[in-house]
């Protein structure tokens, strides 16, 4: 998976986690929870969605890597590089 | 010859879930939605837990702890239930208060709090947001030194009137006290004012009659009436399950039981470090409760005015003690409309909770206890009158409970009806570290109590397990995790 497919797929979590948010107009350097209404609930969905989905393990001390979509996504680079896109 | 409850269960599981409160039942959904062999037991014939109703001649059914809940319950339903469970959750709009300092309603949301508390208790804009936004910002991590006293005190120095307002309705619903670490004040005062209160339309009934539902279609396994003896382990593992008679084999066991009676009782100590059984013993349980249930004759109604939660209390201020104490001075009515349950008959009926101890009803005689159940009827129904006229001649049926009834139902030490004091929390988490494949899932730390608090650790546990069976080399038998 390129940066672009994992942004795509973070996404595609997103969207299932959180159903009533406009998730178009994300500004990838911001924050996720200065923008979207999530909670700590749902940054442990998103970890679990990616385990489900890519059987990522992501250790529990790494979960601030998941602040902001910028950071998800250098973060997950290496880990999802390999994986074809489905 | 007794029906044998564990007919079906096979004799081994990846994961065995013991106990079906909310914290069990969700845990139990979302592994077995990995894809895990899971097995649920439950001592009770009813799964649910704490989140249960009983049914009384005349089509009356009453709820014990369905007076509100946050609306993060919506997100949690919809994502680890369904979208029918969550489509039933509607708004409780009424939210009354009445006692020597002040009687009012409330939409019980940030917004309609902060023109209350600038607008009637005269406090300054300033003081009301800064409050709200260092509550809404706490986190479990956060400093555990402030109490809420002390936070209060940062905000509303000297003002009692401000702090009843705030704290009572939360020490209702989850036993924390002015003495408690603020935080879990804060996450559970902040989950409420985000929306305000909600309720579960159709009740307890038809909530848990959906979930069983649903983990039927996820492939949970379930046994009611199976009430497990003994968690076996071996060099530092959980191995099975004691239960029936028979032993069930499993790579994981979440128990949803009471915490201290998980470690001490159905492991035992001595498969523990010292110091974490010194820890585990020093928890303090949370309060009991006492409950009266009254029906209102069938074509009886209550005014939609008098509320749908109405917080009362006599006493001139605030105090912990006063809310626990024997002598009752506070109450918190729960007024159900025929809207609750629109499917059923038309019915109105009326719970009165209040917080209490353990141990003022634990060592009564049969007699005493009987006669002390009477007259805590009696002068819930003197206190009433105030807010239902005549009620007395109104009822159909009414029933009291007590710490005892609590304890007999669930099997919590001391009929605990929100778990534990805060430092259950880090007994609770550190279980994983001591015995491999075990954990906890269920009313601990206050802020892990109550229905979304249940729901979320047990949806959180969940998580860890399947990071553990993940991780661990599958054995042959079981199913591909999807
Ligand atoms: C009077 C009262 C009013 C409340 N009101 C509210 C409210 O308005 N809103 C709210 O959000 N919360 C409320 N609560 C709290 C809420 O109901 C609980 O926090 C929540 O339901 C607890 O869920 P739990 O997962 O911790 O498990 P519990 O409900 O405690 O269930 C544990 C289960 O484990 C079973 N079990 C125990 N030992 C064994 C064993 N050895 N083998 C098999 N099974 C076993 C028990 O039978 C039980 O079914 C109230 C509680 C009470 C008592």
């Amino acid at each position: 998976m390129t940066e672009g497919d994992i942004r795509e797929e973070i996404l595609d979590i997103l969207e299932s986690i959180a159903p009533d948010e406009d998730l178009t107009q994300i500004d990838d350097g911001v924050n996720f929870r200065d923008q979207l209404e999530l909670d700590s609930m749902d940054f442990l969905d998103i970890v679990m969605e990616l385990r489900k989905r890519h059987r990522i393990q992501i250790p529990e001390d790494d979960y601030v890597q998941l602040a902001s979509m910028k950071s998800t996504v250098t973060f997950l680079e290496p880990l999802m590089k390999d994986i074809e896109r489905v | 010859m007794p029906k044998d409850f564990l007919k079906h269960a096979k004799d081994e599981y990846d994961v065995v879930v013991i106990g079906s409160g909310l914290g069990g039942l969700t845990a139990a959904n979302m592994l077995a939605r990995s894809g895990y062999r899971v097995l649920l037991l439950e001592q009770h014939y009813k799964l649910g837990g704490m989140a249960t109703w009983f049914k009384r001649p005349g089509g009356h059914i009453f709820d014990i702890s369905l007076h509100g809940f946050p609306y993060g319950m919506l997100k949690s339903c919809r994502r680890y239930w369904t979208q029918e469970i969550a489509d039933s959750i509607v708004q409780l709009k009424n939210i009354r208060f009445d006692n020597p300092m002040f009687s009012l309603t409330t939409t019980f949301n940030r917004h309609d709090f902060t023109k209350l508390l600038t607008d009637k208790f005269n406090v300054a804009a300033e003081a009301v947001e800064g409050f709200f936004d260092k509550a809404r910002k706490m986190d479990f991590q956060d400093d555990q030194q402030l109490t809420t006293r002390q936070l209060f005190d940062e905000f509303f120095p000297g003002r009692e009137d401000v702090i009843r307002l705030l704290m009572e309705p939360i020490t209702y619903a989850n036993g924390s006290t002015l003495e408690d670490p603020a935080i879990s004040y804060g996450i559970v005062f902040s989950n409420f004012m985000s929306k305000g209160v909600f309720t579960f339309q159709g009740g307890t009934d038809r909530l848990i009659q959906l979930m069983e539902a649903e983990i039927n279609r996820s492939g949970v396994d379930v046994g009611i009436r199976c009430d497990v003896k003994k968690i076996n382990c071996d060099g530092g593992r959980v191995r099975s399950v004691e239960v029936g008679g028979r032993k069930i084999k499993t790579r994981a066991v979440v128990s949803n039981a009471n915490l201290k009676h998980t470690i001490l009782n159905l492991v035992g100590e001595e498969y523990f470090d010292r110091q974490f059984v010194e820890e585990a013993r020093a928890v303090r349980l949370n309060n009991s409760s006492t409950q009266v249930y009254m029906a209102l004759k069938p074509d009886e109604r209550i005014e939609e005015s008098t509320g749908d939660l109405l917080f009362s209390s006599t006493a001139p201020t605030f105090r912990t003690e006063s809310l626990l104490s024997r002598d009752i001075t506070s109450r918190t009515y729960s007024f159900y409309y025929p809207r609750t349950r629109p499917a059923g008959r038309p019915r109105s009926l009326i719970v009165s909770s209040t917080n209490a101890n353990y141990a003022d009803w634990a060592s009564l005689s049969e007699r005493e206890y009987e006669a002390s159940k009477q007259d805590l009827i009696e002068t819930t129904l003197d206190a009433l009158d105030k807010y239902v006229p005549n009620v007395r001649a109104r009822i159909d049926h009414i029933e009291a409970s007590t710490p005892r009834t609590f304890e007999h139902y669930t099997q919590h030490v001391a009929g605990a009806s929100f778990g534990t004091k805060f430092e259950g929390l880090q007994v609770s988490f550190d279980i994983p570290k001591q015995i491999e494949g075990l954990y906890h899932a269920g009313s601990v730390g206050i802020i892990m109590s109550g229905w979304l608090g249940a729901m979320n650790y047990g949806r959180m546990v969940a998580s860890d397990v399947d990071n553990l069976l993940a991780a661990a080399p599958a054995h042959a038998t079981t199913k591909a995790v999807t």
